[in-house]
């Protein structure tokens, strides 16, 4: 059994809590007592039908207090895989929720009221989680009961959002009509829904293959923390500690250390104290090399096939998540996993208007702004174009006195050859 | 890989990055299956080198005396330090009220214990064993939940966490909870404690107890601490423990599980109930609530 992390995006209106509650519903993922309080609430108030959008109300309860809608998370397990939910507020004002949300999806799931069909929403939505590498997209048509089931209302939003995808180079899209409200296509087929033939939406979602399954990518590893138990029976041991973040890794192999471009022997791989002779990612290991190098948390070791990027400049692909809007000349911290480095921000290049997709100049990165920016770094880092490796491309870069977290970003270029010459002479993000 | 792998990976690298990232985290220890979870946990991310932090315990003075036992045990067992810290002695230090009533209980009491011992052994990191699952708040909170000075959580001001980049920078006085097992339900717990072959206290399997009906209809272990009176109803039953906390408000359920594989089986069976009833035309039966009662499922 393996894990799909999936984000539902749309706006409160769309039926995205119902659309939750009936997943979490008919797949008999409500545990009991959650039941009886909704069955309570039914026939106190009345109604037929239990209210489904109560089983994610932890939204609603933020609403009735005002504070920030934030990004939720549910779980749920069928036989076929266990369900991540990152349930994401999609106003424009919540932007920086969507992109955190999206940035751990494998899909993403976008709700569209089939009475309104392709909205501006839509199109954000979908903008940002491409951006963020999710490969998988759901267009859900929700409220199909309220338009008579027509198959023409549907096959109308359906050709709208080829548009966007097309434009947006999308590589899966499964268009599923369905009421969530009634359960039409959520978990069990609809029957009132003749005129489609294909997979309701859990079936979609248990059969859609995990983006980290494959696992095509060079082999990377960031040293976490070092382990040194300096004991009477251990005194020389020294074990590297760190995740795997993409390809395999075996012992025997060659292997050099990032930056210093120092090389030794991968001597042994350790998984819980015992020796394996090769480990993939995302398996956290322990590395021990033949060589007592001196190496460091934030160092990447990699088989000496392996060339990725060591820069001191490069080009990213920002989403500005800061109140206080970003300037050209901008000191901050990198924070690329576990290596952190002084920054400057050196040239706002463009920023994306994320209703029509164009590239538009600017001099500065608003809250929620999508930008393309040129960073240089005081140290090396040890990079990949996001494009190329979701996990080793991808970093945060953070406030050195508050510490708090002003941006995602993406690595866009690492090569000043395909540096962004004008501005607006290409689009901000390129996936 | 199994789920169950991908989710050890995720808890191991966020432990590695809380000792990569603080100068002096704890791990708080509840004796609980899920803070249990997590010495394994570290152990897996840690060895052969030594847990980078010592184990909290903040010991309410209600706890049942097997998870004491056991406590001491595994700290002995796992050559870690164990940081024991009494709620009593907060009462006293601090001039605070001990709670009234049938049922005591200390719990509000224990954040004054642990903001004491934060203070006490500066600690930057707490490492828990909340989970994501267990309530709508924890649904919404961080891997990474920087706290301020107060240990207050503000929902409204919390880092976005982005991908698995985890981000500990805080300034003086304020301090972080991490929470590796965030992604985990209760049942995965209890898989991977099956699959790690993990010794629990014995609390959490059927055994015949002394306990208190209370107004709910819910059993409450009989103990010292409680104050009871002619009209409490006092019976024997087979029970276990569902979580572990403060004797004095963690109830018992009636349960013949005697093994972790019954206990996994006592979850699903829920499950299977709860599909009964919600097959039934999508409404609710009656059936719903009995089942229920009969799996002791709260």
């Amino acid at each position: 059994m393996d894990i799909l992390r999936f984000i539902t995006c749309g706006s409160v209106d769309d039926g995205k809590s119902t659309l939750i509650g009936r997943l979490l519903y008919d797949s008999d993922s409500v545990s009991l007592d959650v039941l009886a309080t909704l069955e309570k609430k039914r026939t106190a108030t009345n109604s037929t039908d239990v209210d489904l959008a109560l089983l994610t109300d932890g939204l609603k309860a933020e609403r009735e207090q005002g504070i920030t809608i934030d990004v939720a998370h549910k779980y749920f397990t069928t036989p076929r895989r266990k369900f991540i939910i990152t349930d994401a507020p999609g106003h424009v004002q919540y932007t920086r929720n969507m992109v955190t949300g999206a940035s751990n999806a494998d899909l993403a799931i976008v709700l569209v009221d089939a009475r309104q069909g392709v909205i501006e929403q839509t199109r954000r939505h979908t903008l940002l989680a491409s951006l963020l590498g999710i490969r998988h997209f759901v267009l859900a048509v929700n409220k199909l009961d309220l338009v008579g089931y027509d198959e023409a209302v549907f096959q109308k939003i359906v050709a709208d959002y080829q548009a966007i995808a097309g434009q947006l180079k999308l590589a899966h899209v499964q268009a599923i009509p369905l009421s969530a409200l009634h359960g039409d296509n959520i978990v069990r087929r609809s029957k009132h829904i003749t005129w489609y033939a294909g997979p309701s939406l859990l079936e979609h979602l248990e059969s859609v293959p995990v983006a980290t399954d494959a696992n095509p990518h060079e082999p990377r590893f960031q040293v976490q923390y070092v382990i040194r138990p300096q004991t009477e029976e251990l005194p020389d041991y020294r074990g590297y500690a760190g995740r795997i973040q993409s390809g395999t890794y075996r012992a025997g192999d060659k292997v050099r250390i990032w930056p210093s471009g120092l090389e030794t022997v991968l001597e042994a791989i350790e998984v819980n104290q015992q020796a394996v002779p090769t480990a993939e990612a995302p398996l956290g290991v322990v590395l021990r090399l033949r060589d007592d190098i001196d190496i460091s948390r934030g160092d990447t070791i990699v088989p000496i096939a392996a060339h990725p990027a060591v820069v001191r400049e490069l080009e990213a692909t920002l989403c500005w998540m800061d109140e206080r809007p970003l300037r050209a000349g901008r000191k901050l911290l990198v924070q690329h996993h576990a290596a952190v480095v002084k920054a400057a921000v050196t040239t706002i290049l463009q920023k994306t208007n994320i209703e029509t997709f164009e590239s538009v100049g600017t001099d500065e990165a608003k809250l929620n702004d999508i930008v393309r920016v040129r960073l240089k770094t005081a140290s090396p880092l040890v990079a990949d174009e996001y494009r190329q490796n979701r996990d080793t491309g991808a970093f945060i870069l953070v406030d050195e006195q508050t510490g708090a977290t002003l941006a995602a970003g993406l690595i866009a270029a690492t090569d000043p050859e395909y540096f962004t010459q004008e501005v607006a002479a290409e689009p901000a993000f390129s996936i | 890989m199994d789920y169950l792998d991908r989710l050890e990976a995720e808890a191991i690298h966020i432990l590695r990055e809380v000792a990569g990232q603080f100068e002096r985290p704890a791990l708080l220890f509840s004796g609980g299956k899920d803070s249990i979870a997590l010495t394994r946990l570290a152990e897996k991310a840690f060895r052969p080198g030594k847990f980078p932090f010592p184990l909290v315990h903040i010991d309410t003075g209600h706890n049942f005396e097997e998870i004491i036992r056991y406590r001491d045990d595994l700290a002995a067992r796992l050559g870690e330090k164990l940081i024991v810290r009494k709620v009593e002695d907060t009462i006293r230090a601090r001039g605070l009220r001990e709670p009234g009533g049938k049922y005591p209980s200390r719990n509000p009491l224990q954040t004054y214990t642990l903001l004491d011992v934060i203070e006490e052994f500066e600690f930057d990191a707490c490492i828990g064993g909340a989970r994501r699952d267990e309530e709508k708040a924890r649904a919404k909170e961080r891997i990474f939940s920087v706290r301020d000075d107060f240990g207050q959580w503000d929902p409204k001001r919390q880092r976005p966490e982005l991908w698995n980049i985890y981000n500990g920078r805080i300034q003086k006085g304020e301090n972080v909870r991490v929470f590796p097992i965030s992604n985990w339900t209760e049942l995965d717990v209890w898989n991977y404690i099956q699959r790690e072959k993990i010794e629990l206290p014995e609390i959490y399997f059927s055994h015949e107890r002394q306990c208190v009906v209370l107004p709910s209809g819910q059993l409450l272990g009989l103990s010292e601490h409680l104050n009871l009176d002619d009209t409490d109803e006092i019976v024997q039953r087979r029970v276990r423990f569902r979580t572990v906390g403060d004797s004095t408000c963690t109830a018992a359920v009636e349960s013949d599980a005697a093994s972790i594989d019954d206990i996994i089986q006592d979850l699903l069976l829920a499950k299977v109930s709860e599909r009964g009833a919600t097959r039934l035309d999508d409404n609710l039966s009656e059936t719903g609530m009995e089942d229920r009662k009969r799996n002791g499922y709260f």
